[in-house]
C-alpha cells in the first residue's frame, strides 16, 4: 500500500467507524438504568422539596425517570435532556442556580467576602503597633536568630501586665 | 379537661417567664437583691411548670387522646408506647414544649450553681434565658398549641380550636394517623433531644457573655464561667448532627449521609460558629485578645441556633410564600433580629472596655493560628447561609425558583475543610504569643517525612484521584503530628518520673484534660474525615432490574436475587422484603434483606436498605421495585461506599475526647492557675 493510498482511505475508515459507532449508540433500544440515573442524578425533583430525582421515591419522579429514558432511547444528548426540563419546569431542577443574572450573586458572594475576611486578618498582622521580633521572654520559645532584640522597657512593661493579670486570676 | 390542664400550667409558667424578667431588671436597677433573688426562684419553678405540661402531653399521647389535633398527627392505636413518648418531638407543637422544657432545665441548672464571686451577672443570665424561654413558651401558648382540640360545629366541619367554640361538640376521630415512618428510628428517637441540648446548652454562654456586656465585667469571668457549658453545648450538638447524618444513611435510602438540604445545613450552620468559638475563647482567656471578636462569635451563635430551631421545624424555606403564610416565621423573625439588634448594640456600646491586652506579634503564633481557623470557619458559614437563603432572594426579586445543591456546597467547603484540617495538625505546635517556622519544622519534619512515605505507598497502590492524593495527604499529616505529639509528651513524662508508658499517658491526659481532649477530637476528626473523603470521592452506584437467581455486579462484588415475600405485619405494615446474597470472588459474604415498609395509616412508604458493612466499605443495597406477581423480576439500587465506616468510628471517639475535655476538674480555679503558671514557665507546646 502506498503512502497515498493510506491517506485517502485513512480518513474514509474513520468516517465510517464515527457513523457506525454513532448508529450503533443512536440504535440502543433501552437504556439502563445506570444511563438515567446519570442523568437524574444531575435534576432535582420539580415539585419535592430538595431531592435529586435519582432517589426522589415519588410515582411522578419515577415517570420522569422514564421520561428520561425515552428522551435517551429516542437519541438525545444529556444536554438536551437537561434543557428539557429546565425549559419545562424552570432553573430550580438544576442542582445549582445557571450563571445569569442576579444568580451570579451565588457565586460571587462567598469569595468576596472571603477576600475581605483574610484582608482584615492581614490588618490585624500588620497593624502599626507591631514589632517585629520575638514576644516577651515569658512566652518566646527560642530566641530568633537575626531578629533584634527587643527594648527592655516594653518588655518589662509586658511581663508586668502578665503579671498583674495572673495576680487578679488567681 | 386534662389538656387544658396543661395548657393552663404553660400559661402559669410564660407569666412566671415574665415575672422573672421584670423582676431581675427590677433588682438589678434597686440594686435590690431579694427581687434578683425572687426572679431566681421564678426561673427555678419554670421547670417543674413545663415538666408538668410536658408530662400531661405525654399522658395524652400514650393514651391515645385524639381529640387532639397533635396527638392525631403524631401517633396511632398500633405504634408501641416507646415510640408515643418520642411523638413529642415528632410534630411541630411539641418539639416546642420539648424544647422549652430543655431551656428550663438548663435554665434550672444554672441558676443551682455557686454564684459567690459572679453575683452581679444573675440577673442578665436570668434575663436572657427567661427571655428565651418566654418566646418558645408563647409560641405554644398563641401559635403552634399542642392541647388543641377537634370541634365539629352544626353544619358538620370539624375545627380545632382550645376552648370549645359556642354550639360545637366534641370531636373525637377513632385512630390518629401515625408517626411519619421515617422518624420511627432509633437515630430519630436520639438525634432531636441531642440537637436541642446542643442549641438549648449554647444560651448559657450567650447569657453570660450578654450579662458581662451589661454589667461592664469585660474580664475573661464570663468565659471561665461558661467554658465546661460551651463544651457540653458543643458535645450535644456535634452528635446531634452525627446521629441525623446516621438515621440520614440508615433511612432516607439514597446511599449518603449528607445532602446539603437547607435543614441540614441550619444545623449545621451553629456548629460552624460555635467550633469557631470554642477555639476562639482560648486566645482570649490565655492572652486577653479578641474580645469583641468573641462575644460576637456567641450572638452569633446564639442567632443561628435559634434560626436553626425554626428552619429544623417549619419548611419555610421552600419558598417566601410558605414563610409569609406560616404562623410563627413572622414571629421568630423578628425574634432574631431584635435579639441580635440588642446583643450587637450592647457589644458597640461596650466597645471601648473590650480592647485587646496584647498584640497579634507573630504568624506563627497559637493565637494567630486560631484567628485562621476562625476565618476558614466563618467562611464555611457564609457558604452555608448564602447558599440557604440565596433561593429566597431569587425568588423574592426574580420570581425565578432556583436549587443551591450539593455541587454548590462541596465546591466552596472542600478547599476550606482541608485547609482546617491542616491547622488543625499544625496549629497545636506553635505556642502562644511567638512561635517561628524553626519551633513549627522541628515538632513537624519527622510526622511529614512519614507522610510522605506513606503518600508514596498510596500512589503505588494505585490511587491516582489528584483530590484525594492531596486529601489523603493533609489527612495523613495531620494523624501523624498529632500522634507524634501525644507521643513525645508521653515519653517525656515517662522518662522524668520513671512511669510506665500506659501509666504515663493515664497521668498524662488526667493532667491536662482539656488539651488531650482536645488532640483526641482532632484524632476523631480525621478519621472522620477518612471517611467523608472515602464516600464522598470513590462512591460507586448501579442499579438494575433482575430475575431470582440473576445477580448484578459492582466494584468486583456480584449481588444475586435469590427470593421475595410480601407480607402485612401487626403493626399496620405492608412489607416487601428481598433476599439477596453478596458474594466477591465466588465466595459469599453475607445474605442482606433490603425492605420497602408501606405504612397504611399514613400512607407512606419508607426504604430499608440492606447493608453489609465492613472498616473497608459498606454495600449499601435499596428494593427499588418489584413484580408483585410471582416475584418474576425485582429491582434494585446497589451503592458501593469506600470507608464510610471511618466516619461512624471517628463520631464515636469524638464522643471520648469531648467527655474527657469536659470532665470536670477537682479544682477549676486552681487547675486553670496550674495551667496558666506551666504556659509561663514552659512557653512553646512544641519544645
Amino acid at each position: 500500500m502506498t503512502m497515498k493510498r493510506l491517506i485517502w482511505i485513512t480518513p474514509i475508515i474513520l468516517v465510517f467507524a464515527a457513523l457506525w459507532v454513532g448508529i450503533a449508540f443512536a440504535q440502543d433500544p433501552t437504556p439502563s438504568d445506570d444511563d438515567v440515573n446519570r442523568i437524574a442524578k444531575q435534576l432535582f425533583c420539580p415539585v419535592c422539596e430538595n431531592t435529586p430525582l435519582d432517589v426522589c421515591p415519588t410515582q411522578a419522579c419515577a415517570q420522569w425517570r422514564a421520561l428520561i429514558r425515552d428522551k435517551l432511547a429516542a437519541g438525545w444528548t444529556d444536554e438536551q435532556i437537561k434543557q428539557y426540563f429546565v425549559d419545562q419546569y424552570g432553573a430550580r431542577v438544576l442542582s445549582e442556580p445557571p450563571r445569569t443574572g442576579l444568580n451570579w450573586l451565588v457565586y460571587i458572594v462567598p469569595p468576596v467576602l472571603f477576600v475581605l475576611g483574610v484582608i482584615i486578618l492581614a490588618r490585624t498582622f500588620h497593624s502599626p503597633k507591631e514589632s517585629k521580633g520575638g514576644d516577651s521572654p515569658n512566652l518566646t520559645p527560642a530566641p530568633v536568630a537575626g531578629t533584634p532584640a527587643q527594648p527592655a522597657s516594653e518588655s518589662d512593661d509586658y511581663v508586668a501586665r502578665l503579671e498583674e493579670e495572673l495576680k487578679k486570676r488567681n | 379537661m386534662i389538656a387544658q390542664f396543661g395548657y393552663g400550667v404553660l400559661v402559669i409558667s410564660l407569666a412566671t417567664a415574665f415575672y422573672a424578667v421584670g423582676a431581675a431588671v427590677y433588682g438589678y436597677f434597686k440594686k435590690s437583691q431579694r427581687w434578683v433573688e425572687s426572679a431566681r426562684y421564678a426561673m427555678l419553678l419554670s421547670f417543674p411548670l413545663i415538666t408538668i405540661s410536658a408530662l400531661t402531653l405525654i399522658y395524652l399521647i400514650a393514651n391515645n387522646h385524639f381529640e387532639l389535633d397533635f396527638v392525631f398527627a403524631v401517633t396511632s392505636r398500633s405504634m408501641p408506647t416507646y415510640l408515643k413518648m418520642t411523638a413529642l418531638w415528632g410534630g411541630q407543637a411539641g418539639s416546642l414544649v420539648f424544647w422549652s422544657w430543655l431551656m428550663s432545665a438548663f435554665a434550672s441548672a444554672v441558676m443551682l450553681r455557686k454564684w459567690d464571686r459572679d453575683r452581679e451577672f444573675m440577673p442578665w443570665v436570668i434575663v436572657v434565658a427567661s427571655v428565651t424561654l418566654a418566646f418558645f413558651i408563647g409560641l405554644v401558648v398563641f401559635y403552634e398549641n399542642p392541647f388543641a382540640r377537634y370541634w365539629q360545629t352544626f353544619d358538620g366541619t370539624v375545627i380545632t380550636a382550645m376552648f370549645q367554640p359556642s354550639g360545637a361538640v366534641p370531636f373525637i376521630p377513632a385512630d390518629g394517623r401515625g408517626l411519619n415512618p421515617l422518624l420511627r428510628h432509633p437515630g430519630m428517637i436520639i438525634h432531636p433531644p441531642m440537637l436541642y441540648l446542643g442549641f438549648v446548652s449554647f444560651v448559657i454562654p450567650f447569657s453570660f457573655a450578654i450579662a458581662s456586656l451589661v454589667t461592664g465585667r469585660t474580664d475573661d469571668r464570663w468565659i471561665r464561667i461558661t467554658r465546661r457549658w460551651t463544651l457540653v453545648a458543643w458535645l450535644f450538638l456535634s452528635m446531634g448532627l452525627v446521629l441525623g447524618s446516621r438515621w440520614a444513611y440508615d433511612v432516607l435510602g439514597w446511599g449518603g449521609f449528607w445532602g446539603w438540604d437547607p435543614v441540614e445545613i441550619a444545623a449545621f450552620m451553629p456548629w460552624l460558629t460555635g467550633t469557631a468559638f470554642v477555639h476562639s475563647v482560648m486566645i482570649q482567656e490565655k492572652r486577653g485578645m479578641f474580645k469583641h471578636w468573641n462575644t460576637l462569635l456567641i450572638i452569633l451563635t446564639y442567632s443561628l441556633v435559634i434560626f436553626g430551631t425554626f428552619l429544623t421545624r417549619s419548611g419555610v424555606l421552600s419558598s417566601v410564600h410558605a414563610f409569609a403564610q406560616s404562623a410563627i416565621g413572622p414571629a421568630f423573625f423578628i425574634f432574631i433580629g431584635a435579639t441580635f439588634i440588642a446583643s450587637a448594640g450592647l457589644l458597640i456600646y461596650r466597645w471601648n472596655d473590650l480592647k485587646s491586652e496584647s498584640e497579634l506579634k507573630s504568624v506563627f503564633s497559637r493565637e494567630a493560628f486560631f484567628l485562621l481557623n476562625n476565618l476558614f470557619f466563618m467562611s464555611i458559614l457564609v457558604v452555608c447561609f448564602w447558599g440557604v437563603i440565596f433561593p429566597l432572594i431569587s425568588e423574592l426579586f426574580t420570581g425565578q425558583k432556583v436549587t443551591v445543591g450539593p455541587p454548590f456546597y462541596q465546591r466552596a467547603t472542600a478547599p476550606l475543610f482541608a485547609a482546617l484540617i491542616f491547622l488543625m495538625g499544625i496549629a497545636p505546635l506553635s505556642a502562644w504569643g511567638h512561635s517561628t517556622w524553626k519551633t513549627l519544622g522541628r515538632a513537624m519534619w519527622k510526622p511529614a517525612i512519614a507522610a510522605v512515605v506513606a503518600e508514596v505507598i498510596i500512589l503505588a497502590l494505585g490511587l491516582r484521584n489528584p483530590y484525594a492524593l492531596i486529601g489523603f495527604f493533609i489527612i495523613i499529616l495531620t494523624l501523624f503530628i498529632t500522634l507524634y505529639e501525644i507521643w513525645r509528651a508521653i515519653r517525656a513524662r515517662g522518662k522524668a518520673t520513671g512511669e510506665n508508658f500506659l501509666l504515663s499517658s493515664w497521668r498524662l491526659v488526667g493532667r491536662n484534660r482539656r488539651r488531650y481532649g482536645g488532640y483526641i477530637i482532632h484524632i476523631s476528626m480525621v478519621l472522620m474525615a477518612i471517611g467523608i473523603l472515602g464516600i464522598g470521592l470513590f462512591q460507586t452506584e448501579t442499579q438494575g432490574t433482575i430475575a431470582q437467581g440473576e445477580s448484578l455486579k459492582l466494584d468486583g462484588y456480584t449481588i444475586t436475587y435469590k427470593d421475595l415475600a410480601v407480607f402485612d405485619t401487626a403493626d399496620a405494615r405492608n412489607v416487601a422484603r428481598a433476599v439477596v446474597v453478596v458474594s466477591k470472588g465466588g465466595k459469599v459474604l453475607a445474605e442482606l434483606h433490603p425492605r420497602r415498609d408501606f405504612f397504611y395509616e399514613s400512607q407512606q412508604p419508607m426504604t430499608i436498605p440492606g447493608v453489609r458493612s465492613t472498616i473497608e466499605d459498606d454495600l449499601y443495597i435499596i428494593l427499588v421495585d418489584w413484580q408483585p406477581i410471582l416475584s418474576s423480576g425485582a429491582t434494585f439500587k446497589v451503592y458501593h461506599n469506600p470507608l464510610v465506616n471511618w466516619l461512624w468510628t471517628g463520631s464515636l471517639l469524638f464522643i471520648f475526647g469531648a467527655l474527657v475535655a469536659v470532665w470536670p476538674d477537682k479544682d477549676p480555679e486552681y487547675e486553670s492557675a496550674r495551667e496558666r503558671a506551666r504556659i509561663a514557665q514552659q512557653p512553646a507546646a512544641a519544645d
